[in-house]
């Protein structure tokens, strides 16, 4: 995957620059050039090259030993090679003493450059590899690492960063493959508390007993098998974040408990009679609407307005479909890189099919199915053959039937409402689709008093 | 109609310039036409003794017939461009021209007796390479496909005289997108 990493080729000599670039360009990088060592730095503001060769003599003030000091400001780690028609040992050390890489000679053999560019290559991939287990490791994902450029997003994000020093309790509501997770880890990164730990458990996993050990710990002897005393994920997580998944399928009981842990901050493990104080900040979760349940009541109103102090709403995938090309490339890059295919590219019939799909398990199924589509890819490109199997997923539109016993307006109702709803209340999409000009359309709304 | 151009230099061997041409009509789907590019003095730098190919290049664009569609000069000429201290070929990537050099590609250059054979074989991958370079292919990592890169004599051997089925695959969608 060399297309990735950028190479910038710094020179005053323009058919040395270029003939270089060229070169290079045949290897599969993307080559910026610069005629000066200004230019080089003023490229190197605006993005962080893999590689920088810089030629040692260029005229205006900036030699390339200054040029590669001024690049070293901006990017620590960047790889510099020095080339210079004027081999000395002096220039060779002062330019390793300032930190280039390599210092070559020209006009040099090319088997040199090339074992010179893919060694450095593999240390680069090497690092970025190294970058992202650890992530995944530690899972230390910050709101950049939430991909999407829908507004409702954006102002969510905005959110979640405005919320991470505060120590308010966050309820985010959001279907299965939103991002739930993401955004309380985020929350939690964000904020003064993410040295200390963050302590995620899913409600849903466990039954009643269970979960309530696994939240407050127990006392030794408290139950068959609690042979030794056991901390439980709030005292884990004390100093830190304590993220309650699911937190709408837990029994009664424990809704009493942990809503005196939130009033309280305090509680006994299973069995104890110790009072345990921790600090821990709550991020719950639920993919049902907890209002509702609520309203049934399933769910303590008591407990949904503590946890319902900052409310962060996920929007499903079908309501920001302009991510779904955005999120598959990021997972095509990621998944391809991980499975160490050469699969780079998704052809625009392919991204159609995305588009068009209704995604109910929303960005992890998307993830899911990038993934499926590159494993069983023999090419470079994802095509929609790939996703066949998202048209056999969904399920068969519900034959209609000429319904009997409905008046002619009823039906003119039924189909302008569904119209609104399907073009989410757009005028002109709804008339071109109905076959009848605005105005018309505009009258008829009036007529049968359609919410829109 | 376009037409793949096989261009020939004074100097170069006419028999190894002709299989040239017939591989690349085989390769890239035909007609070949030749054409006579006369010599190449002009790029010749005294102080290395080889011959610069950035010239040669911007020679073959002035002398790009209406009609082809690409063209690949052969050369004699040992040609280099100023950073490399040599280059077996040199073409726009994804352009119009290129030219390959012979001169490393004889045995005697490496001090060993001549073969004519070893000679075809290495110009025929050559060929195919810089060709593939005018048609968008970059260098592939299958050491054995004629696109991976060569850096000397020995690479060029490892190579198959043809495309490895990814760089096919894509030559395939590129000539489509290109007549």
């Amino acid at each position: 995957m060399k297309t990735h990493w950028q190479i910038l080729v710094v020179d005053d000599e323009e058919v040395m620059c270029e003939s270089l670039a060229a070169w290079l360009r045949e290897d599969g990088y993307i080559v910026d050039t610069a005629a000066s060592g200004r230019e080089a730095v003023e490229k190197a503001h605006q993005r962080d090259y893999a590689i920088y060769f810089v030629d040692l003599k260029m005229p205006g003030g900036m030699d390339g030993i200054e040029t590669m000091m001024q690049i070293r400001k901006l990017h620590a780690e960047a790889s510099i090679i020095i080339i210079t028609a004027y081999a000395t040992v002096d220039t060779a050390i002062t330019a390793m003493k300032e930190g280039a890489q390599e210092y070559i000679v020209k006009p040099c053999n090319p088997e040199e450059i090339s074992l010179l560019v893919s060694r450095i290559i593999k240390v680069k991939n090497l690092q970025r590899e190294n970058t992202i287990l650890r992530k995944k490791l530690t899972r230390q994902y910050s709101v950049h690492d939430v991909i999407s450029k829908n507004a409702k997003m954006h102002e969510i994000l905005q959110l979640a960063k405005e919320v991470a020093s505060l120590p308010s309790t966050v309820l985010i509501q959001g279907e299965s493959g939103t991002g739930k997770e993401l955004i309380a880890r985020a929350i939690h990164n964000a904020g003064e508390r993410a040295s200390k730990p963050f302590v995620a458990v899913s409600c849903a996993a466990l039954a009643e007993t269970l979960l309530e050990s696994e939240l407050f710990g127990h006392e030794k002897g408290a139950f068959t098998g609690a042979a030794a005393q056991k901390r439980g994920k709030f005292e884990l997580a004390d100093g830190g974040t304590i993220f309650l998944d699911e937190i709408g399928d837990i029994s009664p009981k424990l809704q009493v408990d942990l809503l005196r842990v939130l009033q309280d901050r305090t509680f006994y493990r299973v069995g104890g009679t110790e009072e345990v104080r921790v600090d821990a900040r709550v991020v719950a979760a639920t993919h049902v609407n907890l209002q509702q349940a609520v309203a049934e009541g399933r769910f303590r109103e008591d407990l949904f307005y503590r946890l319902n102090v900052i409310e962060i709403r996920l929007p499903p995938l079908r309501e920001r479909r302009e991510d779904i090309p955005l999120l598959a490339s990021h997972f095509l890059e990621r998944i391809a890189r991980e499975l160490g295919r050469d699969v780079s590219e998704i052809t625009e019939a392919a991204l159609g099919v995305l588009m068009d799909y209704n995604w109910p398990g929303n960005v992890r199924e998307l993830e899911n199915a990038v993934e499926r589509a590159v494993v069983t890819c023999r090419g470079h490109e994802l095509t929609e053959e790939h996703f066949g199997f998202l048209a056999r997923a969904a399920p068969a539109a519900k034959a209609w039937a000429v319904p009997t016993g409905a008046s002619l307006q009823d039906m003119e109702k039924a189909v302008i409402t569904a119209t609104l709803q399907r073009t989410n209340g757009n005028i002109k999409e709804s008339a071109a689709i109905l076959g009848i000009d605005r105005s018309t359309l505009y009258e008829k709304i009036k007529k049968y008093e359609i919410p829109r | 109609m376009k037409y793949l151009y096989v261009g020939m230099t004074d100097e170069v061997d006419r028999g190894a310039a002709r299989r040239v041409a017939a591989r690349v009509e085989a390769a890239f789907g035909g007609p070949v036409r030749e054409l006579e590019l006369g010599s190449v003095e002009f790029a010749h730098d005294a102080a290395r003794g080889q011959y610069a190919s950035i010239p040669v290049l911007e020679m073959l664009l002035r002398r790009c017939p209406e009609d082809a569609r690409k063209l690949l000069a052969v050369t004699g000429r040992d040609l280099f461009i100023p950073v490399l201290t040599f280059v077996f070929g040199h073409a726009q990537l994804g352009g119009k021209v290129g030219v390959i050099s012979l001169a490393r590609l004889e045995q005697e250059f490496y001090g060993l007796a001549p073969d004519r054979e070893v000679l075809l074989e290495r110009a025929d991958k050559e060929a195919l390479h810089e060709t593939g370079h005018m048609f968008g292919l970059v260098h592939c990592a299958e050491r054995r496909c004629a696109m991976s890169l060569a850096t000397n004599i020995r690479q060029i051997d490892v190579k198959d005289n043809a495309f490895c089925p990814q760089c096919a695959a894509r030559l395939r969608k590129q000539i489509g997108e290109q007549v």
